[in-house]
Order: C-alpha cells, then sequence, then structure tokens
C-alpha cells in the first residue's frame, strides 16, 4: 500500500537542480526516516510531498491523485506537515496554537464544531499537553513546544504525518520522548509518518523505511536492517564507520571512525567489552 | 486583556457607545455653543439659523468622517501588521500614505483635478502603487520578505514620496494653497459628499478585514504552515492588500495623510482583546474611531479660539508610543 508517490519529479530553486527525476514511494502506515549529508535536497523533497513547493518536473501522487489538481484544502484534510522550527506569534496560548489545525475543517460560514473540539482535546491529550494549554507557546521549554505543534498537525486529523526533523534543538531525552509519541501514532492509529531526521542511530531505530538520499536522487531505500553498512554510510555521507547492533532494540547502529580519537588502553567501558565477547 | 468572547464582545459593544458618545459631543463642542436640542431642531425642524448651518455642514461630517478615517487607518494598519507579520507596519511607515498624497497633490498641481471621485481614485491609485512597490522592494534577495527589509523599504519609499510632494508644491505655489491644510492632515471642512463619494470603497475594505481575521492569525504563522493547513495564501495577501488600498487611500482622499493611527491602534487593541486578529481587527476599528474623534475635539481648544491641525494632535499622542514599540524591538 502506498501513501504518496511520486513520478519523475525534478526540484530546485531558480536553475539549480536539488532533486532529479525521482521516482519513489512512501509506504502506507509505516514510518519512513529521510536521511543524507547537508543540502542534500531531503528537507526540499519532503516540503514537495506537501504541495508547499511546486515541482519542477513530473509529480507528487496522494491517494493516487495529483497534489497540483487537488484543492490545497483536500490535501490538509489527509496530510499535514510540521515545518522544521515553526514560529509562534508571541503571546499565543498553546489552546489557541492547537486549534489552528482546524483550519482546513472550517469555512466562512461554518462555526466551530463538535468534532473540531473533539480532535482539538485528543489531541491535546496524547501529546500530553492538556495542563499547559492556557499558557503561551513561548513560555514552554523545548520539548512541550514542540509536543504543542504536533498537537497542532494531529488536531488535523490526518492520515500522514510529514516532519522535519521534529528533534533539532531538542535534548536526547526530549528526542526520544517525542520520536516514542510519533511511533505511538504510527502503531496504535496507523497513522503514516513520513520525517526527516539528522540523527542516524535514532532513524535506523524508529523508522521501518529508511530513504537515503545522495546526488539528486534516492541512492537506496529499505528497511534499516537491510540497507545500513558501512558502503551505503559511506556513499552518502562520505564518512568511514562501523555498523554494529544496537544493544537495545537491535536496529543497526552506526558508530563512526574519527581523526583523532581511538580506544586507549582499558577503560571502564572497553573492559566491559572485552568480558562480554 | 479581556479573557472570554463574552467579555470581548460586551468590550466591543462599550466601545461603540463610546463611539455614539464621542460622535455627538463632536457636534456638540466647538468655537460655536450648540446643544443637543439644536442638533435634533436641526434635523426636525430645520429654520436656517447659523447654528443649524453649521450643525449640518460642518459638525456633523466631521464628526462622520472622524469615525469613518480614524477606523479606517486603524484597521489598515493592523492588516498590514498581520500581512509583514511586522509590529511596526501602518500606512504611514510603509509609505502607503505618502504615495496616495502624492498622486493626489500631482493631480492637483500637474492634472488640474478637482472632482471629488477623481480624488479619491489617485489617492487608491497612490497608495496601490506605494503598497506594490514595497512589498516587492522588502521581498528582494534570497531570504524573501524580512521584517526589517520591509520596513526599510517602506520608510525610504515613504521618503521619496514626500519629497517629491514637496518638491512639486515648491515649484507651484497655488497649489500649496489648495492643499497644505490638507496635507497636514484634517477632518475639518470636508464635506459629506467626499465622505459619500468614498464611503463605499471603505465599507468593502471593512468588510474584507472583518472576514480576514481568522486568517490572518494563521498567516503569521509562517507561510510554509499557513499553506500546510490548507490556506491559499496568495488569495489571503491579495485581499488584505485590497482592504489596506482603499482603506488607507480612502482615509487619505478624505482628510489627508494622519499619522500614527495605523501603528498605535492596533497595539492597543491587542492590549484589551489578545493577539487574535478576528478581535483585532474589530477593536482596532472602534480605538481608531475613538482616538480620531477625540483628537479633534480636542484640537479645536488648544489654541482656542484657532483651530490645531488633527494630524498635528495625533502625533503629539502617537510619537511617544511609537517610540516604545520601537524599543520592544522588531526582532522579537
Amino acid at each position: 500500500m502506498k501513501a504518496i508517490q511520486t513520478e519523475q519529479l525534478s526540484l530546485g530553486y531558480k536553475d539549480e537542480l536539488v532533486i532529479e527525476e525521482l521516482d519513489l514511494t512512501i509506504p502506507k502506515g509505516e514510518i519512513t526516516a529521510f536521511i543524507g549529508s547537508n543540502g542534500c535536497g531531503k528537507s526540499t523533497l519532503l516540503k514537495s510531498l506537501a504541495r508547499l513547493l511546486k515541482p519542477k518536473d513530473g509529480s507528487v501522487e496522494l491517494a493516487g491523485k495529483d497534489i497540483d489538481k487537488t484543492s490545497t484544502k483536500e490535501i490538509a484534510r489527509q496530510l499535514a506537515i510540521m515545518p522544521q522550527s515553526p514560529q509562534a506569534p508571541e503571546g499565543l496560548t498553546v489552546l489557541q496554537l492547537v486549534k489552528q489545525g482546524r483550519y482546513p475543517y472550517q469555512s466562512w460560514y461554518k462555526q466551530w464544531s463538535e468534532e473540531d473540539e473533539e480532535a482539538v482535546q485528543y489531541a491535546l491529550d496524547v501529546t500530553g499537553i492538556k495542563e499547559f494549554e492556557d499558557r503561551t507557546v513561548d513560555s514552554l521549554s523545548g520539548g512541550q513546544r514542540q509536543r504543542a505543534w504536533i498537537a497542532m498537525t494531529l488536531a488535523q486529523d490526518t492520515d500522514i504525518i510529514l516532519l522535519d526533523e521534529p528533534t533539532t534543538f531538542l535534548d536526547l531525552t526530549h528526542q526520544i520522548d517525542i520520536l516514542d509519541l510519533l511511533s505511538e501514532l504510527n502503531e496504535q492509529e496507523g497513522r503514516t509518518i513520513v520525517m526527516v531526521l539528522h540523527d542516524l542511530n535514532l532513524a535506523c531505530r524508529y523508522a521501518d523505511h529508511i530513504v537515503a538520499i545522495q546526488g539528486k536522487s534516492v541512492f537506496e531505500q529499505g528497511n534499516p536492517d537491510e540497507i545500513i553498512t558501512p558502503q551505503l554510510i559511506h556513499s552518502v555521507f562520505g564518512l568511514q564507520c562501523q555498523v554494529t547492533c544496537d544493544p537495545i532494540c537491535g536496529a543497526p547502529m552506526c558508530i563512526p571512525y574519527s581523526r583523532q580519537r581511538q580506544m586507549k588502553g582499558a577503560n571502564r567501558y572497553a573492559a566491559q567489552q572485552v568480558q562480554a565477547n | 486583556m479581556l479573557k472570554s468572547n463574552a467579555l470581548k464582545g460586551l468590550g466591543l459593544i462599550i466601545g461603540l457607545v463610546i463611539v455614539l458618545i464621542l460622535m455627538w459631543a463632536s457636534v456638540l463642542y466647538g468655537y460655536t455653543d450648540i446643544t443637543s436640542q439644536m442638533i435634533i431642531d436641526s434635523f426636525t425642524n430645520f429654520d436656517e439659523s447659523n447654528e443649524h448651518y453649521i450643525i449640518q455642514d460642518n459638525r456633523i461630517p466631521r464628526s462622520l468622517i472622524a469615525a469613518a478615517v480614524g477606523a479606517s487607518l486603524a484597521i489598515a494598519g493592523a492588516i498590514m501588521q498581520g500581512l509583514t507579520n511586522n509590529p511596526l507596519a501602518s500606512p504611514t511607515i510603509f509609505g502607503v500614505n505618502a504615495g496616495a498624497s502624492f498622486f493626489v497633490v500631482f493631480g492637483v498641481t500637474f492634472l488640474g483635478i478637482t472632482s471629488l471621485q477623481s480624488f479619491a481614485w489617485f489617492a487608491f491609485a497612490g497608495a496601490a502603487v506605494a503598497s506594490v512597490t514595497v512589498y516587492l522592494l522588502g521581498s528582494l534577495g534570497s531570504d524573501g520578505l524580512t521584517p526589517i527589509k520591509i520596513t526599510l523599504a517602506g520608510a525610504a519609499i515613504a521618503a521619496l514620496f514626500s519629497s517629491m510632494t514637496q518638491g512639486m508644491l515648491a515649484m507651484n505655489e497655488t497649489a500649496l494653497e489648495q492643499v497644505l491644510f490638507w496635507l497636514t492632515g484634517s477632518v475639518q471642512g470636508r464635506s459629506l459628499e467626499i465622505l459619500m463619494s468614498v464611503l463605499p470603497y471603505l465599507v468593502v475594505g471593512w468588510f474584507v478585514a472583518l472576514l480576514l481575521g481568522k486568517h490572518l492569525n494563521v498567516l503569521v504563522m509562517g507561510e510554509e504552515l499557513a499553506k500546510g493547513l490548507g490556506q491559499k495564501t496568495y488569495l489571503i495577501k491579495l485581499a488584505g492588500a485590497l482592504a489596506v488600498v482603499l482603506l488607507s487611500g480612502g482615509a487619505v482622499a478624505i482628510a489627508g495623510p494622519i499619522g500614527f493611527i495605523g501603528i498605535v491602534i492596533p497595539h492597543i487593541a491587542r492590549w484589551f482583546a489578545g493577539i487574535s486578529y478576528s478581535w483585532v481587527i474589530p477593536y482596532s476599528a472602534i480605538i481608531g474611531a475613538m482616538l480620531l474623534l477625540s483628537a479633534d475635539i480636542a484640537a479645536r481648544y488648544v489654541i482656542y479660539p484657532q483651530e490645531a491641525p488633527v494630524g498635528v494632535m495625533i502625533a503629539l499622542v502617537g510619537v511617544p508610543f511609537f517610540i516604545y514599540i520601537a524599543r520592544r524591538g522588531i526582532n522579537e
């Protein structure tokens, strides 16, 4: 089953192409992560899937329909996108923010409905920010703020949610927290999640499907267990690494080599490693 | 800040009542003594007395014009602040009023326009030219529209149009006499006809503004977010720009360029009604009308028995507040 599909998609700014003639399928009901080095076009690709960027050529299909020929409101009821580090206007409360997620369901004659209210309450509950609903967004901590934005996209009540680096600027605890939340939404409600992630190891842990982008196209895609190898990391990121097993969940884990640091003598962790082997 | 929607609604009604009282007071007070009874008589039993002429030909138009112009400029400011996401945006700062004035003065000096209708059309054209120029200049460069660039573009265009206006007036003294009082901004000595000729455009502007509120709330979260929520952002921007041109162009055609209402009032409106544009816009309308009405009444007394131009009065109140806003920073 496919959620989104691109056909011969070319993207770019002015004369420069960032993505060229890409055929890509985003599987329905799974978590897909885009990985790639800085400036490889993964954010650009994500935006184009949400019709925020017009393709230079080719098309994006949502549920089998060309998004260019679908009304933007109609798309907003099927697909939500959270941009990278979004800014809330000063003084906006969490509740006001989450309510904006109902925008695609309203029109000049349609008032706030029971259904809108339920969707907002659900979004506040599931993201655990109900207790902050009257606080302003700018007074929240980074992790809470990110939850508030996710709540807004949830209020949009779409089967597909796209997120551009949802964990940027968060400490590790909150990164895990946000990714666990997204994973729960995927597992319990079958929502399709597509995100750009910088952290390769977290991408491997949480994604069912990884799309590695390099050279204006998809270098490789598939289940992380199958595709993540030192060769792939080297080709996509230009980085030498070892791939080992994430001791917590068994996903592939990349440990990079560096010019400066190598194992020196026996510190506590090295000794444990030797014992285990 | 008023918290619940019921309180905000009540606040609007109280505000409207205050506007009506101020409009009544604007007819009552001034150099010629007028009583409430005379106002009623001038409608029911017009006796061609001096007072009745003053009420019907001077005070009533003046009162209606102050309310309409004050409300229109304040709404235009609120919409501009929403469209550009910039607390300093207003018809004066962004050169819209200067553009409208330039076109009107150009029409008077070189084309000899005299009809009220053509006055209005020149003002609309000037407001539109200035808005589009400022918007395009502010959007130049790879990072698109930024608050700082559009403010600089606005200041530059405002300076350009005002100096060209002054240049024309320096060359042509007859025109100077005709437009000088108008140029300082005044609601006095304007006939009801000029209000009536512009009113239809103002009403369209008010109507569009009231419909725009909730869309601006989404747009201020950022263009990408608004598009993601299914907003046709170009349509909202276009409608907003149309309302700004109609409202500030119309206001300038009637009263000349009156500054500071557009920048100050939306901030005061936020103080009462919070940040939602669905409330900021109607509150701006009411408070804008209040400010211009009271400034106009005050202008009759500060250098009594002469009258000060109301534009000067507004600036006296507006400057300190403007500095306060500027100090809070456009980087926020």
